[in-house]
């Protein structure tokens, strides 16, 4: 009875199960990678230039990125789109979007390139993410990317996220009859005639791709 | 009985399992030869698969669905990304009834494709902030009191396409990333227990063992709240699509924060701003500011049935079904418009009613075969509304990508057929 009703509690304090084993200082580091976005902290050893980042990119990520960034086919633009995002189509780059430049590194280190992640040494993930920098005109050509350098960069719209969700943000009430004037009813976009929809019966739809 | 009528019955038996599989092969299941295989096993006629005994036990040692349900499987949108690798697949809705999604049909999303992992080796890292950082195997995290829940996981891009404009004429394209089931697994807050919280712990970092190693940032309140560490899905192990040996289940948030393949947790005192949680998984507002942290997937519903893959056959009675689900907790009632929103009627809700997991509801309809505009409404136990995609695209514009929960309409026309449409 003692036994059972141990194993049950809930706040029983480090250890109290004892399972597993305590984790190395050589486990973690393997693993460590994580880096702050917006202050960096975690960011390795190594350092970047933007010639070499040139180079790095022109190799691993240019068949899909574009060599300047400009995206190929479907695959992510990484440069672009300055002003754009308060219109109607806006397009997100790295440039343009994103807050913070450690958090390029650390995505960079971790997914990157698609088809072989994680294996580009330190110094050269620094020298792709200070060319990125550079091709979006955001640093200047003697531009050295390293853990001191990369959180000082201030990217052009850091200042325009909100880490606060606003929601509820609508206050539709729960209005059973004659909620709305049935002559305002009208359909204004329709899914019909349009070529977008895959087959949901039959073998997988390629839609000719 | 005697050994050789047995022994034809056998014969006949292969010979009509041939004649299926012929018919299945050729795509044809419901052809004229079929047409007259239907008429010689209905009545008066007595069936065929009366007349020979059938497979034995093991015959699938897994078992699988009936060849005739061939097409209810998960389907992608070949347009909507770049690879197969970093995509999405939906559920098909359409053909589901109650409020668990099959582990075969639960829908994917994957940063850099499926990881295939083995137990025996994956680890799971708990770190940072604690006195007691620990490397956990599976027979570990097995041993740590268990819990079984019903959650759903919803996809926060599910509806996405369709902020701008109704694009994608079917139910499971518009809804499908979506699905519900029941989770077994040691609740994160017995591990963090376990392994000692700082004082200074704030924040807390999930990553995978996927080739992404994907990672998001969650508060470390949600942590102690509901969270899960799950290794079981409706009764079996995870399937290798949602994460197998181990993944966190964060229920109502956005499916992205249920990070899977859970290698490593790292407790912080501050946010970690990852990639998916800055230049992905934020809302940009017409403004040009953005939204980040919007974890909770609101509270959304949707009528399954009728949906442009299930018409209507001719005027008549039938029971619309639909699904209904908030992330801020339990439905407390579905409202079903057929005259696009102009009159509403209370829709019956369907046991269990859970919180943060899928809910079932139904009405009657009596189909006088005029055109008609169906929708449904959620409220939630919050006292929420589900609000149209007009009073959403007021405040967020048509470019947010993320957590359209508007109210969907079905437009039936004279000839029963069902098309995705949006209000004005």
């Amino acid at each position: 009875m003692l036994l059972l009703s141990g194993f049950a509690a809930d706040a029983a304090g480090p250890g109290y199960f004892g399972y597993g084993k305590p984790a190395t200082p050589a486990e973690i580091a393997g693993w460590n990678i994580d880096v702050h976005g917006q202050d960096g902290v975690g960011l390795p050893d190594g350092k970047g230039t933007i010639d070499h980042g040139a180079d790095v990119f022109a190799q691993q990520c240019a068949a899909c990125h574009g060599t300047f960034g400009e995206g190929e086919g479907r695959y992510p633009k990484l440069m672009g789109g300055e002003s754009t995002l308060k219109g109607d189509r806006p397009e997100p780059s790295v440039g343009s979007y994103w807050p913070y430049v450690p958090t390029l590194f650390d995505y960079i280190n971790r997914a990157m390139p698609l088809s072989a992640p994680h294996t580009l040494s330190a110094d050269d993930v620094y020298a792709v993410v200070a060319y990125i920098l550079n091709f979006n005109n955001i640093v200047p050509a003697n531009f050295v990317a390293d853990r001191d350098s990369l959180p000082k960069v201030k990217m052009p719209n850091r200042n325009n996220f909100t880490w606060k969700d606003p929601r509820p943000d609508t206050a539709a009430k729960e209005c059973m009859k004659d909620c709305v004037d049935p002559k305002a009813v009208k359909i204004i976009s329709s899914a019909e005639g349009k070529d977008l929809t895959p087959k949901t019966t039959g073998p997988l739809d390629t839609m000719g791709n | 009985m005697s050994g050789p009528i047995r022994q034809g019955h056998w014969h006949k038996s292969r010979r009509s399992i041939l004649r299926i599989g012929a018919a299945m092969a050729g795509g044809a299941v419901l052809g004229p030869a079929a047409g007259a295989a239907e008429m010689e096993n209905s009545p008066p006629g007595e069936p065929d698969w009366t007349k020979a005994i059938g497979a034995g036990v093991v015959d699938r040692p897994y078992g699988r669905p009936a060849e005739f349900e061939k097409d209810v499987i998960r389907r992608n949108v070949p347009w909507l990304t770049a690879t197969p690798e970093s995509s999405v697949s939906f559920t098909p809705l359409q053909s589901l009834d109650g409020i668990i999604t099959p582990n075969g049909l639960f829908f994917e999303r994957y940063h850099a494709g499926r990881a295939d992992v083995d137990p025996h080796q994956h680890r799971l890292l708990i770190h940072g902030l604690v006195e007691r950082p620990l490397v956990l195997t599976m027979d570990d995290i097995m041993r740590f009191p268990s819990v079984s829940r019903i959650h759903f996981i919803e996809c926060p891009a599910n509806g996405g396409m369709e902020w701008r404009e109704a694009q994608l004429n079917s139910l499971q394209f518009t809804h499908g990333m979506l699905s519900c089931a029941e989770w077994t697994g040691v609740k994160l807050s017995t591990l963090l227990d376990e392994v000692g919280l700082k004082k200074e712990a704030k924040w807390v970092m999930v990553e995978g063992a996927d080739a992404a190693r994907m990672n998001r940032s969650l508060p470390l309140e949600k942590c102690l709240d509901d969270c899960l560490v799950v290794y079981g899905q409706n009764g079996e192990a995870l399937r290798p699509e949602q994460g197998y040996p181990l993944r966190l289940l964060v229920p109502g948030w956005e499916g992205n924060v249920s990070v899977k393949w859970l290698r490593r947790i790292k407790i912080g005192d501050e946010p970690w701003f990852s990639r998916e949680e800055t230049s992905k998984y934020t809302e940009l507002m017409p403004d040009g500011k953005a939204r980040g942290f919007t974890w909770v997937n609101e509270a959304k519903s949707v009528i399954t049935s009728p949906c442009p893959e299930k018409p209507v056959a001719a005027p008549g009675l039938y029971e619309v079904r639909g699904l209904a689900w908030s992330g801020h907790g339990k439905v407390k009632a579905v409202d079903v418009s057929f005259d696009g929103g102009v009159n509403w009627h209370s829709a019956q809700l369907q046991e269990p009613i859970l919180s943060k997991a899928l809910t079932r509801f139904t009405i009657p309809w009596r189909w006088d075969g005029q055109p008609a505009l169906l929708e449904s409404r959620v409220v939630d136990e919050t006292g929420y509304v589900q609000p149209t995609i007009a009073e959403l695209r007021k405040v967020r514009g048509k470019n947010p990508i993320y957590h359209n929960n508007s109210i969907q309409t079905w437009q039936i026309k004279p000839d029963g057929k069902v098309f995705d449409v949006q209000l004005g």
